[in-house]
Parts: C-alpha cells; structure tokens; sequence
C-alpha cells in the first residue's frame, strides 16, 4: 500500500542521541491510582476554565469540573470518580513554580464513569460537533494544547486538501505516539477518518520518522484495512527522515506536500491541517466512545532503570510515574517533555496534564551543566540549523540588547523554540532562553499597552462626560433662574399693586401722555407696505402684533427688575 | 559628459565631504543614531546643498563679481544658505512632524553646517561653471547622505554589541567614523583606473 | 560701498519676502506628534508629571515646556522611548516627580468604606463603583494605580497592592549563567 511518495525537505535541523529504544521495549501499563489527583483547571492554550465543582462534591469518572470561558478555552474533566476534596492554588507544572486553581480529587477506587453515550457527528452540525469537542476537552496532545476544536475547521474555502497526522515524534527520549501508533493503530485511524470528514479532506498523510519501523508496519496495516473498508486508498502512512525538528507541525507539512507556510499564514489557508496522532486517538475516544479526554500516553525516561509508556490519568503526580521507573540515585531533577524543548519542573510533585507527553528523569551526569556562556563569533552554525528559516543569531543579538522592536522585524514570533540553535552553537549560548525571554517581554509590553489603551479610552470618556455634566447642569441653572426671575416678579407685581401713591399717579400719567403723543405719531406715518393687502395678510399681521404685545408684556417686569 | 561624471563621483566617494574632506560633522555625529533620521537628514541637507550651489553661483557671477564685490561672498553666501534652510525647515515642517522633531535643532543648523558652506566656496575656488557648480554640490550632498546612512547603520548593529563600557556611545561613534575614513580614503586614485 | 549695501539690501528683501510667502503657505496646523507621545506615556493619569492628566504632559512636552523624564509610571523605559521618538538624550527619572514603583491596585477595605463617594470622584479612569452610603470597591482591571483615591479617602480605607505574579503574567527571566563555586580540591 506504501505508494512512492515523494519527499521534500526543510532546511535545517539537527541530530542528537534520540534514545528512544529504552522505553520501546515493554508494551503501555496502566498507571496505579494515586492517593490524590490534583488537576489544574488551566491545561490548555486560552482562557482558564471555570471551575463547576466545590469541596465536598462527589464526581464521576469523566464528569466535567471546569467549563471552557472564553473563545478559545477547553473544558476539564474528573479522571476518576470520588470526593473533591478542595479547589484550591497548588503548584503547576511549569517552570515558573507558580500555583494555579486545582481541583483536588481523594478517588473512590470504584472508577465510576459518567454515562458514555457516541456522539452522532454526521447528525450534527460542525458547531455541535466543535462544541462537543470543546466540552470533551480534547486539545492537540503533541504538546502545545491547542484546543482541537478551533482546528478542526476547513477555513474559508470550506474543504481542504491535505490532513496530516504527526506521528513523526522527533524529540528524543519520547516515544508515546510510537507506542501508542504500535498498540492502537486502528483506533488513530478512526479517529483521522472521523476529522477528513470534518474537514473535508481529500487525503491523510500519515508522517512517521523512519525510525520506528515497528510503528510504520502497525499503521501501515491498519491504514490497509481502512482505505479497503472504505473502497478508497485516502490513507497514506509515509516514512519520513529522521531529523530533528520533523516533527514541528510547519516542518512536517513542508517535508510532506513540500508547501511552506509563510509568515502571518495558517497551513489551512493552503489546504493543510496538521493533527497529532495523539490527538487523533482522543477525538476517536471522545466522539466513537463518548469519553472525554481523562488521560494520555506518557513515556517517563532518562535516568530511570526500566523506562517505559504508562497511561496516565491527569492529575497524577509525576513522582509516583518516576517511583514505578526505579530511577536512579542521583537523579535530582524532573522535565516535561523531551531534552530540546522540555520545561524544567519545579518539584517532582506537580501533576501530569495534558501537555505532559515525557516525564525525564535528569541528573548532573545524563544533562550536564551547560558549559559558560562565550561571545558569539559569528560562524553562523545557528542560521544553518534553523529549520524556520530564521537568523538566529540577529534575533540573539537584539534579544540580549533589549532591542525587541527589532526582534520582531526579525520575526522572533515564527520561532518553534525547537533549540537546534543552541544545539550547534559552539560558544554554548542558550539561545532559546533569549527568544523566550524577549518574547515574553513583547507579551508583557502589549498586555501593558492594551491596558494603557484602555485607561486611555475611559479618561477621555471621564472628561466628556465631566463637561456634559457641566453643560448639562448650566443649561438647568439659567432655565431654572428664568422660572424663578418670572415667579419673584409676579409676586412682586402684585404685591405692589395695591399701593399707589399720589407721585406714581403722576408719573404714570406723564408716562401714557407720552405714550399717547407716540402712538400717534406713529399712526400719522403710514407705513408704506402696509398698504392694500388680502384680508389674510392682514390677520396674519394683527396676529403677530397680537404675539408681540403679549411678548411685550412678558418682558414688562424685567425691564421693571432691571432698572 | 565624462567629466560631468567624474565631478559627481569624485564628490561621492573620492573625495567624501564627511570621511575625506572631513567636513560637516556635526550633524554627521549628532544625527547618525538611527537610520530613518540620517536618511531624512541626508535628504533634506541634500536639498539645500543643491539648491544652495546654484544659487550662490548666480549671486557670486552675476552679482558679485561685475559689481566688484568679492569681499562679501562669504556673507551673501550665508545669508543665502540660511534663507534656503528656512524654506527647507518650513516645508519639512508642513509635510514630515516627526521628521522636523527628530532633526530637532540639526535642521537649522544646516546653516551653519560647514559643508553646506564650503562646497559653494569650493565650487567657486575650482572655477565650476553653473552646471559644474550644481552637480558638484549634488555629489558631496549625496556623498554626504550615503556617510550618514552608512554610519547610521553601523550605529544601529553597536547597540546590541557588546562595547566596553567606557566606549559607549560617542566614543565608540568617533572610532568607528575614524576606520570609515581610512577605508574611503581607499577611494583615492579611483581615476586611475579608467 | 554704496552698490555693496545696495546688493545686500536686495538679497535681505528678496529672500525676506519669499520666506514670509513660505511661511504662510506652508502654515502647520495642529500637533501629530502629540499624539504619538501620547502613545509612550503609560495612561495612568496619576497626574505625578505635573499635568493634569498624560494628554497635557504629552503635549507640554511637544511644546519643549516640559522634560521627558517626568513620568514615574513610565519608568526608565518609557523615558529611552520618549528619547528615541523625541532624538533627545535620555535622563534618568527626575526625582522630584516620585520614583518608579512595581505596578499596584488600589484596594479599598470595605469593612471600614463608610460609603462617602470622594474616591469615586478622585478616579480618572470610573474604575471605582459605588453609591453614597454604599461601600465602594475597585474594579481591579481598569484600576491604573495612580493613587489618586488616597488622599481624598476620609478613613484612609484606600491601599496600595502591588500586582502579584501570575501565570498569565509570568516572564521568562534575562538569562545570567550561573556561577556556581569550584569544587573544593583536596589538598
């Protein structure tokens, strides 16, 4: 069935000891239940889920505990049945030793599940379907923990070309999608032929490094199987070169369908979508089970004994999956992930999530302390390596400096972080740790800014309203002095009226002649447009002289006030 | 023709008015710290320098020396040349902001940039006719912006290095323009080769 | 002499007159560059500058009226911003005008709020919600820390937190090998 395909390459990358044979040899074990599980509410990329339980409350296997919040946000569920016992901050798995909100669960040993019911994906919409993905907490398991719902859409165009499953696994160490690729093949598959439908895709390159020949036989096989059930050869397993980072999802795309994403661009706008293998599993479980995403495959090697795959329900402490491994005494330290991309952990105590593909097991001899930082002199090993096609050492340069304006024009944010820089740098710069410390920083800058925005925005609308107010408030003033001038006068009026000495009749008298003498002036002079007009015109006039007198005589007591 | 050309190339890089004549560093040192800056400042000195040529050419030819007056070439030169910067700061003004407050207080002191005076002087002392005069002064200017943005550049790479830190800033500025000028001096002999 | 000061008469006329031409007809009209001072200036409104509010500090200073390093919650960084934008050179924070301090939020204890409304109307930026007679509390997000609601508080209820670190806010740290001292050799 292994059709010749043809191959391309990305630039870069490097070699290093994979030793990924130790933890090969025994097939996945279940992991032993721990006495306590602590699962963090936050596992994947987005917003943290709200917590739906309280201490005291008794939970099923599978049952949710936080709901998504938040456009891009995935849901967490209980890995087993029991009593909450707290939801409370406890150390995270991150290299910050930093706490977040947990759920504390004490199981009840019975491993009650919540009823399981598939989910009918072809009776649903593509947003049910999203939405219950969301729910179901499935999120990319190759390590970044992207929630697989936002991914799992066509774009624009509505149909893609191109689904790849990323079985490729070039960290060394890790080897959980091989295993899981050798055990579970058929069910990997299931779940790629339930996302081509989803997306719509023509065909599924399934890309695997050539050196786990055991994994490319299994899904070889199984990969048969489906395209003969189906009647249509859509399955494709290819082997790939085995090079560092192959497995980076720009990487695998680019070696497969030789299509290389540019900058600013998702893969999908090019037809592609890539899902890891593990991914692929979990959406199989989650819509042909109906069982939400509780555990993971994780490969716990280094410097252990006996190396090997366990299942491990999330929440349980990577110090009891070290203990199953006999690790050995001078061990003194524990990875997430594998030797080039893995975080420091902060204690052996903190939980697996969702991210945990590796637990390594580190010691002064297996990692030995990076030799001192030298000058950088320039060879330019690091932009060879590269396989995002970046200059690393420019990036170096204004990262140290603090120039992150020019970091950026340098498009720090395409780096994959995937170390093959600091692989082959010989002054033993770690040049990762510069990107990631610049790139936190721009982070950090724009949050600051946003806010600044924001306090921007709310001062000028302060200021506005401040002046409406004032305007406002003038406006009801004088209105307000105009009824009150009007009401004082009146009462005035009246209360001079009654006294009316023999001097105002005097006066008022030399006051009307006077008016008298006017009027009849004005009469003696006839106005000229005055002259034979309509009776209309002439209503209109006596009405308006009507409106006058009476305007007249309301202006009559603040001419009186006024003098 | 060829000497037309040979007048812009060698005000360009034989003779550099900031590396070889060493003239106008003022706003070469003040002005250099980032490259859109030493472009706009090249522009616009670019501008005066070679409107600044023409028109002293035709006030020392048709004014001055039929009227036997020599003597004040220097002045009427700079009276020109500060009208010429005005004009120039008052369009930059209207059409650039930014550009008019980055060169801050350079723009005026074009005026007193000693390469915008010297070239009309040289211009003069070298017997240019006008067209000689103008692309004269056009080359040095060009000459002039291709020193800036050069500099500018290297300015920009040294603060991400690593200098020492009693050489930060214009020390290391001065060293730098100093290795610039032996390596135009390069240049000398170019016509040689024709 | 005579067609000397006639000439230089006539230079200074013509040149007088096509600068006064320039001069009307290339008249500027308002200050982008306001703006974009506006923009470094952190938006905290604490009124630390001098000015009643950052858009006046920004436009003093693209006036020449005021220094750019007047700005505590701006720190260091936001005065080599203002020095790159402005072709300045850098000047440290200018003391009179406060020193930088981590980021707070102002909170109010609401056990001793006695519900006056003062610090609502100290607020630049209404992040502070309550009614007279009701307790008040800020709503932290939109808080910019300007401490502007501490002194009018009658009870002194108001406090200064500075911003923990959280997971969100976490940064990844400058890297600096460690030196870690050489092993004792035996003697």
């Amino acid at each position: 069935m292994t059709v010749l395909q043809r191959l391309f390459s990305f630039n870069g990358g490097v070699k290093p000891a994979y030793n990924k044979e130790a933890s090969t040899g025994l097939p996945i074990a279940m992991a032993p239940m721990p006495a306590q599980l602590v699962i963090p509410l936050h596992q994947s990329i987005g917003g943290t889920p709200r917590p739906l339980v309280a201490a005291g409350e008794y939970v099923l296997k599978g049952q949710r505990i936080g709901g998504a919040d938040g456009d891009v946000s995935s849901a967490v569920h209980a890995s087993t049945s029991g009593t909450v016992v707290a939801v409370e901050m406890r150390l995270m798995p991150h290299t910050s030793g930093l706490s977040a909100r947990c759920v504390v669960i004490q199981p009840d040993g019975r491993e009650e599940w919540i009823p399981r019911q598939p989910f009918d994906y072809r009776g649903a919409t593509p947003e049910q379907t999203r939405d219950y993905l969301r729910d179901a907490g499935v999120v990319g398991l190759g390590g970044a923990v992207f929630p697989s719902y936002l991914k799992i859409n066509p774009g624009k165009s509505g149909k893609l070309d191109t689904l790849v499953l990323n079985g490729a696994e070039c960290e060394p160490f890790i080897t959980c999608d091989d295993v899981l690729m050798r055990e579970r093949a058929a069910s990997i598959l299931k779940g790629a032929l339930i996302m081509r439908e989803m997306l719509g895709a023509a065909r599924v390159l399934i890309g695997i490094e050539d050196n786990k020949p055991q994994a490319i036989a299994a899904m070889e096989a199984a990969a048969r199987a489906a395209n003969e059930e189906a009647g249509h050869p859509a399955m494709q397993v290819v082997a790939v070169p085995t090079r560092y980072p192959a497995g980076g999802a720009k990487q695998l795309i680019r070696v497969l369908t030789g299509i290389e994403v540019p900058h600013g661009k998702r893969s999908t706008d090019y037809g592609v979508q890539c899902f890891n293998v593990a991914t692929a599993y979990a959406i199989y479980e989650a819509i042909a089970l109906g069982q939400p995403l509780i555990s993971r495959i994780v490969t716990v090697a280094g410097n252990v004994a006996r190396a090997r795959n366990y299942e491990v329900l999330f929440g349980t402490p990577m110090r009891d999956l070290v203990d199953l491994c006999d690790p050995r005494p001078d061990s003194d330290r524990v990875i997430m992930g594998g030797p080039m991309m893995g975080l420091l952990m902060p204690a052996d105590s903190v939980p697996v999530v969702k991210a945990a593909n590796c637990v390594l097991v580190g010691s002064p001899k297996l990692f030995p302390a990076p030799p001192p930082e030298m000058p950088c002199i320039r060879c330019g090993e690091c932009a060879k390596a590269c396989p995002a096609d970046l200059q690393p050492f420019e990036l170096y340069w204004f990262s140290r400096a603090r120039i992150f304006g020019k970091a950026q024009e340098y498009h720090l944010f395409d780096c994959i972080e995937c170390g093959c820089c600091a692989y082959v740098c010989p002054s033993h710069i770690p040049l990762v740790d510069y990107y990631r410390f610049a790139k936190s920083e721009i982070w950090a800058r724009e949050t600051q800014k946003e806010a600044a925005d924001v306090a921007r925005e709310r001062y000028e609308f302060r200021l506005l309203r401040e002046e409406r107010d004032k305007q406002e408030k003038a406006a009801k003033l004088a209105a307000r002095t105009v009824a009150a001038r009007a009401t004082a006068a009146a009462a005035l009026a009246a209360a001079e009226k009654p006294v009316i000495t023999a001097a105002d009749v005097a006066k008022k008298a030399l006051i009307t002649a006077a008016l008298e003498r006017a009027r009849a002036q004005k009469a003696g002079v006839r106005q000229e447009n005055t002259g034979n007009l309509t009776p209309g015109q002439q209503a209109e006039i006596a009405a308006i002289e009507a409106r006058r007198a009476e305007i007249r005589e309301m202006a009559k007591p603040h001419l009186r006030q006024d003098d | 023709m060829t000497s037309y050309l040979f007048i812009v190339l060698g005000a360009v890089l034989v003779n550099n008015v900031v590396f070889v004549r060493i003239l106008g560093l003022c706003p070469f040192m003040g002005v250099s710290k980032k490259l859109e800056t030493a472009a706009g400042m090249g522009a616009a000195t670019t501008f005066v320098l070679t409107l600044g040529c023409g028109a002293s050419f035709v006030i020392d030819r048709w004014l001055l020396m039929p009227n036997q007056l020599e003597y004040l070439r220097t002045l009427s030169f700079i009276v020109t040349i500060a009208a010429i910067v005005q004009l120039t700061e008052l369009v930059i003004q209207k059409t650039s902001p930014l550009l008019h407050q980055v060169l801050g207080i350079y723009l005026p002191l074009i005026t007193t940039n000693c390469a915008v005076l010297g070239i009309p002087l040289l211009n003069v002392s070298l017997r240019h006719n006008f067209l000689e005069s103008l692309l004269f002064g056009f080359g040095s200017a060009v000459g002039f912006t291709l020193a800036l943005i050069l500099f500018a550049g290297i300015r920009e790479r040294l603060e991400a290095a690593d200098v020492p830190i009693h050489f930060r800033g214009t020390a290391i500025a001065m060293i730098t323009a100093g290795l610039m000028s032996l390596a135009f001096m390069g240049f000398a002999g170019l016509d040689k080769y024709k | 002499m005579l067609a000397a000061i006639l000439v230089m008469a006539l230079g200074a006329v013509l040149l007088g007159a096509a600068l006064g031409y320039a001069a009307a007809r290339f008249r500027v009209e308002g200050d982008p560059l306001v703006e974009k001072i506006d923009a470094i200036l952190p938006q905290t409104q604490c009124g630390q500058c001098g000015f009643a509010g950052c858009k006046p500090y920004a436009r003093a200073i693209a006036k020449g009226e005021a220094e750019i390093n007047q700005c505590p919650p701006g720190g260091d960084e936001g005065i080599h911003k203002l020095a790159d934008l402005l072709g300045r050179d850098f000047k440290s924070l200018s003391a009179e005008h406060g020193i930088e301090k981590p980021k707070s939020v102002a909170i109010i204890d609401e056990q001793a709020c006695i519900g006056c409304t003062l610090c609502i109307q100290a607020c630049p930026v209404d992040a502070i919600v309550g009614a007279a007679k009701q307790m008040h509390t800020v709503i932290a997000r939109q808080c910019t820390g300007c401490e502007l609601c501490l002194p009018p508080c009658p009870v002194n209820c108001i406090s200064m937190q500075p911003i923990a670190e959280s997971a969100e806010t976490w940064k990844w740290k400058y890297p600096a090998y460690r030196i870690n001292p050489a092993p004792r050799e035996a003697a």
